[in-house]
Order: C-alpha cells, then sequence, then structure tokens
C-alpha cells in the first residue's frame, strides 16, 4: 500500500515535470533552442497566484487565469526582446541569452518578493480521498495534477494535429525555410509556441506550490532542470515524449528516494537518465537522426 | 586559419601581458595599494581563468557543449582539500608550497580520471544529448560529495558514505563541505597555475593532435574518411579539460576556508559557459579577458546593492543582443579590417 501511494505522488510529480516538458519541448521542437528562463516562468506564475489569492483577494480560479495571462504575456515580450533578435546567430548565443533572461527573472522576483520562502496556500480545499478503507491516502492536489496533465495532454495533440495553427507548427519545426515560403508567418508560429509554453508554465506553477509549498525566487530553477531532462529522457521536440519522459521521471525521483536513498534522490534521476540516452541516444520516442554525406 | 606568425604574435602577446600584469599587481600587494576586495579576488581569478580556458577546449576547439565542468572542479577541489589536510595531519608535511603542488597535482589526476570514466559513456553522444548527459553528471557528483565523509586519522584516510561517524579529524563532512582548511593557496601558484594551463592548451590546440580535434569538429564524416580516430581525439580534449578544471578546483578550494559541496553546481557550470561564450568561442585570450572582467564585474556593481545581479543579467542580455545584431557587426567589421578573415570561417561552421 505504501508502494502504491509512493506510486501516485511519483505520478503526481511527474505530472508537473510533464507540463514544464512541454514548454521546453514545443520551443526546442520549433525555435530549436533551450529556454532557460522557462523555468523562472514557473516561478513567476507562482507568485502571481500567491498575490492573488493572499493580497488582492482575487478567487483561486481568477487567479489562475491572471496568472497564465501575465505568463503568456511574460514569454511572449521574452522571445520579442532577447530571441528574435538572435534568430540568425548560433545556438550558444542563444543559450547564453536565455540564461541572462533566467538570471533577470530571478533577481526580479528576488526585488519585488524578497528572499524569505513564502507558504503557499493551497487553492484545493477539498478532503483528501481515502481508499482501501483509509489505507490509501490521495490529497486533492495530487489527483488533480494527474486530471491536469491528462486534459492538457490531449487538448494540446488535438491543438497540434488538428487546427492550421498546429499545423504550422509543426511545419516550422520540419524545415522553417520551407514553411516560410510556403507563406506560413514563422514569427507568429514562434510566438504562438511560447505563449503556450508560458501559459502551461503557469499551470505548473500552481500544480507544483500546492503540492511543495514553498516559493521563493529560485523554486523554478530546479523543477526546470528536472523538466529538461525529462524532455531529453522522452526525446527532445516530441510532445508525446516529454508526457511520458516527465511521468516516468517523477515515479523515478519518488521511487528511487522512497526505497534506495533520500540523499542520493536527484543523482538516481540523473543516472537513470544517462542509462536511457547511453542505450536510445536520441531519447524514449525521439527520432533516430540519419547522417548524410 | 591563422597564419604562423600571426599566431606567434598573438601568443607572445597573451603572455607578456599576463606577465606584465602579475609583476604589477604583487609590486601593487607589497605596496599595500590594492583594495582588499581585489586582493581576495585574484585566486579566484586565476581558477576562474583555468575553468574558462579548459572548457574553452572543449566547447570552443572540440566543438562540444558540456554544462557541467563545475563537476570536474568540484572532484578537484575535494580531492586537493583531502590530500592537503592528510600531508598536513597524517605526515607532518609544514611546507605549504610543496603541499599546495601536491595537492593540486593530485586534483587535476583524480579529475582527470573521473574525466576519463564520464567520456566514455559521453562523447558517444551529440550536440544536446551530450550536453544534457554531462549537465547530469555534474548534478550526480554534486549530489555524491554531498554525502561523502572523509577524515584522517594518523596516517590513515577513512571514508564514509552517507555517514559521518568517523574517527580522526573530518576533513569532509557531507553536506556541511569541507571546514576549517588550511587556506595554502596564494596569488603566485595560482599564476603559474594559469600559464600552465595556457601552455598546454595552446600546445594542444597548434599541435597535429590539435588540427585532428577541430578537423573532427568541423567535419566529423570528412575528418574520419581522412583517418582520424574521432572518439580518442575528442576524448583527448574532454579530458585534458578535465585535469585542468581539477587543478582549478583545488587551487579554488586551497583558498577558501571552507567550501560547500553545493557551491558547484549547474548555475557555476553555466557561468564558465558564460566567460567562454562571451570571451569569444574557440578563442583562448579571449577567454581570460572575459573571466578576469566577469568575475570582477558583480563586485563592481556592488554600489548597485540589491539591483547588481539584475544589472548582471541585463549587461548579458544586451551583450549578447547587441554583439548579434548583424548591423554593428559590419560596423565592427569595417572599423577592424583585420578581423575580416578570422569570422568568416567561424560563421561558416555556425
Amino acid at each position: 500500500m505504501i508502494f502504491l501511494s509512493n506510486l501516485v505522488n511519483g505520478i503526481s510529480l511527474g505530472s508537473i515535470y510533464a507540463i514544464i516538458a512541454l514548454g521546453y519541448t514545443m520551443v526546442y521542437g520549433i525555435a530549436k533552442m533551450l529556454n532557460f528562463a522557462h523555468g523562472d516562468v514557473i516561478m513567476v506564475g507562482a507568485y502571481i497566484i500567491f498575490c492573488g489569492a493572499q493580497y488582492w483577494g482575487l478567487p483561486a480560479p481568477v487567479a489562475v487565469l491572471l496568472a497564465m495571462l501575465v505568463c503568456t504575456v511574460l514569454g511572449m515580450t521574452i522571445e520579442k526582446l532577447a530571441y528574435k533578435p538572435l534568430r540568425q546567430a548560433t545556438g550558444l548565443a542563444v543559450l547564453i541569452t536565455a540564461i541572462g533572461m533566467s538570471y533577470l527573472l530571478q533577481n526580479t522576483a528576488l526585488l519585488i518578493w524578497g528572499a524569505n520562502p513564502k507558504v503557499f496556500p493551497s487553492p484545493f480545499s477539498t478532503d483528501a480521498l481515502h481508499l482501501f478503507g483509509g489505507e490509501l491516502v490521495i490529497k486533492p492536489e495530487t489527483l488533480i495534477t494527474i486530471l491536469a496533465n491528462v486534459v492538457i495532454m490531449i487538448a494540446l495533440s488535438l491543438f497540434i494535429s488538428r487546427t492550421k495553427m498546429g499545423k504550422a507548427m509543426r511545419c516550422v519545426s520540419e524545415d522553417r525555410g520551407a514553411a516560410e515560403l510556403m507563406g506560413i508567418n514563422v514569427n507568429r508560429t514562434i510566438s504562438v509556441t511560447f505563449a503556450i509554453g508560458s501559459a502551461l508554465a503557469a499551470i505548473a506553477g500552481l500544480l507544483l506550490c500546492s503540492s511543495y509549498p514553498m516559493l521563493q525566487p529560485t523554486t523554478g530553477s530546479m523543477p526546470g532542470i528536472k523538466a529538461f531532462t525529462a524532455a531529453v529522457f522522452g526525446g527532445i521536440g516530441s510532445i508525446p515524449g516529454a508526457m511520458l519522459g516527465g511521468v516516468l521521471l517523477g515515479i523515478i525521483e519518488i521511487l528511487g528516494k522512497a526505497y534506495i536513498s533520500t540523499e542520493l534522490g536527484d543523482a538516481i534521476v540523473f543516472a537513470v537518465l544517462i542509462v536511457v540516452l547511453l542505450v536510445r541516444p536520441t531519447g524514449l520516442l525521439g527520432k533516430p537522426v540519419r547522417e548524410k554525406v | 586559419m591563422k597564419t604562423k606568425k600571426a599566431r606567434l604574435i598573438t601568443q607572445t602577446v597573451t603572455y607578456a601581458v599576463l606577465i606584465l600584469l602579475f609583476v604589477i599587481l604583487t609590486v601593487m600587494i607589497n605596496n599595500k595599494s590594492i583594495s582588499r576586495t581585489l586582493k581576495g579576488q585574484l585566486i579566484p581569478i586565476c581558477s576562474w581563468i583555468v575553468m574558462a580556458v579548459s572548457l574553452n577546449l572543449v566547447v570552443g576547439i572540440s566543438g562540444e557543449l558540456s554544462l557541467g565542468h563545475a563537476g570536474f572542479m568540484s572532484i578537484g577541489a575535494f580531492s586537493g582539500i583531502i590530500v592537503s589536510g592528510w600531508l598536513l595531519n597524517g605526515f607532518g608535511m609544514e611546507d605549504p608550497a610543496l603541499r599546495l603542488f601536491l595537492s593540486i597535482l593530485c586534483g587535476g589526476v583524480i579529475a582527470g580520471i573521473f574525466g576519463v570514466l564520464i567520456g566514455i559513456p559521453v562523447l558517444r553522444l551529440r550536440g544536446d544529448y551530450l550536453a544534457i548527459v554531462t549537465l547530469a553528471f555534474g548534478e550526480i557528483i554534486k549530489n555524491v560529495m554531498n554525502c561523502v565523509y572523509v577524515s584522517v586519522e594518523g596516517r590513515s584516510l577513512n571514508w564514509g558514505f552517507l555517514d559521518g561517524n568517523l574517527p580522526g579529524t573530518l576533513l569532509l563532512n557531507g553536506p556541511m563541505g569541507a571546514v576549517k582548511v588550511k587556506t595554502i593557496a596564494t596569488f603566485g601558484a595560482g599564476f603559474i597555475l594559469v600559464i600552465f594551463s595556457l601552455i598546454v592548451v595552446l600546445n594542444l590546440v597548434n599541435s597535429r593532435s590539435g588540427r585532428a580535434i577541430m578537423a573532427a569538429r568541423d567535419n566529423r564524416i570528412a575528418a574520419e574518411a581522412m583517418g582520424i580516430n574521432i572518439t580518442k581525439y575528442k576524448m583527448m580534449a574532454f579530458v585534458t579539460a578535465a585535469v585542468l578544471a581539477g587543478m582549478a578546483g583545488a587551487l579554488y578550494g586551497l583558498s577558501m576556508a571552507t567550501l560547500l559541496p553545493t557551491k558547484f553546481s549547474f548555475n557555476e557550470s553555466i557561468n564558465v559557459l558564460v566567460f567562454v561564450v562571451l570571451g569569444g568561442i574557440g578563442n583562448i585570450p579571449g577567454s581570460i579577458v572575459s573571466a578576469t572582467a566577469l568575475t570582477i564585474l558583480p563586485e563592481k556593481l556592488r554600489f548597485l546593492q540589491n539591483y547588481r545581479m539584475l544589472a548582471y543579467a541585463i549587461l548579458l542580455i544586451l551583450v549578447m543582443v547587441l554583439g548579434n545584431n548583424p548591423l554593428l557587426k559590419t560596423l565592427w567589421r569595417r572599423l577592424i579590417p583585420g578581423r575580416n578573415r578570422e569570422q568568416t570561417g567561424e560563421e561558416m561552421r555556425a
């Protein structure tokens, strides 16, 4: 029963990673860049929800919507100001800019909200679920996180496969030059990708801080790195891959911490990643790259 | 490709400027006309220069993005601290210069061994996957160092994993890191290490092996067709960088009274990468300048108080965005005509 409870917690943590990883993997697929500032967008989203609920007296759903809006605007602004001028530059230049952006967001948050961790109030007030005669207790956060993950997954898959914008995204990720020649507005497509990724980051911020209620300016960075790892684990650029990678990573982390060693939890996660990449060098669901001469 | 003469001039100028700087700084230290903060930063600056130069060997010369370079620094730092403490407590070796030399040597060797062990799996991968695996190794090293306890009792070293109940004096105390380290690192030693790493890296780059490493970077398939053993040469660059990073770590560790394992996190690896990219990828003298400038800069920005790191972040973004502005790039090239030829080669690669 303890195992089952750990498993559920793992899936829940993994769902959070998966939602964050979606942001990484979509941006990577379309703009071919690692957006290191993504983890910090999560932190900003969480702070907005915190302020909305604590200081401005907004009901929780409104606060979440507000955070999604702020994050969307933030993501698109970051893209416009920092990444768009570097479209033609080398990948490393973009990477360093993204790192600069991450520092910028963290330090702005530090100035506005201070370094002291804030206790994030859980917006889900329903009782915990008791199963098997009270032996298995599932908190509402856990359940909602998993549900949110499934809903986002389905919605995003439909968006990518059915809508015109989704089609444009797939085109741009396959061949940017050809897409431009076919009349697709590449800049707008990239902008929309950042918008979706950032809105998802706000949701991830909510879910992350409801399960782990400590909010400080560096809250987003470690989950960000882990989610990025999850995206690579599943095969970067692939949306189902991000999902699978995130959930598996969460399960490995929780089970590793529970059964092997608490202190070495992170080391176990990264060790599994290395082993997987050695066996499948492009991740679990990544397409193998053929080399042409 | 630079001509042999131009290369010789750049190298001579680099060494000359460094030696001149060292002499000036030494005189200033003796005159006490140097600010305390700058004086305290001299040794860290030396270790960051070595870090940047060695990472440039991997990122610039060998063309592989490594995000875990701080891991090797961590290994070097803690092995250096252990060796130094062991020699002092176990063998009563008082001479700080000899102890420092042996510690830095051991730090380099042990980091090099880990470089080989990590390089074997890492260098099978390509591009972003390689980058993420180096990141993973860096995090694993940080995490494992957090659980290691080492103590010295008489002449024997005692090891403990997740268990701090060891007899004798603790040198490494798990998550508390190394405490009460005898700071034996000196600016002179740091300077010698910088010169040593420069000699190693510049000689490697301009040798037959260096050309093979760059050929493998520029076109893997063509290089392989020419009979170059890609893995061997990539490994050579990676392990050399690991050894130098370990030495830099030992120097750094022995200049601090306390050192936490969490110090060498992903952020430090990224910091070194920032030095490399801002100094110019593949440009060794550039790495030295940017490592120095960017270590001093946050201190110089202290008058901005809380806005310090914010200003640093904005500067970083501005430098990247403006530096890659096509208009400014053309202007820059017109102002300095000599740069034309060098740059085109670099751009073709990108």
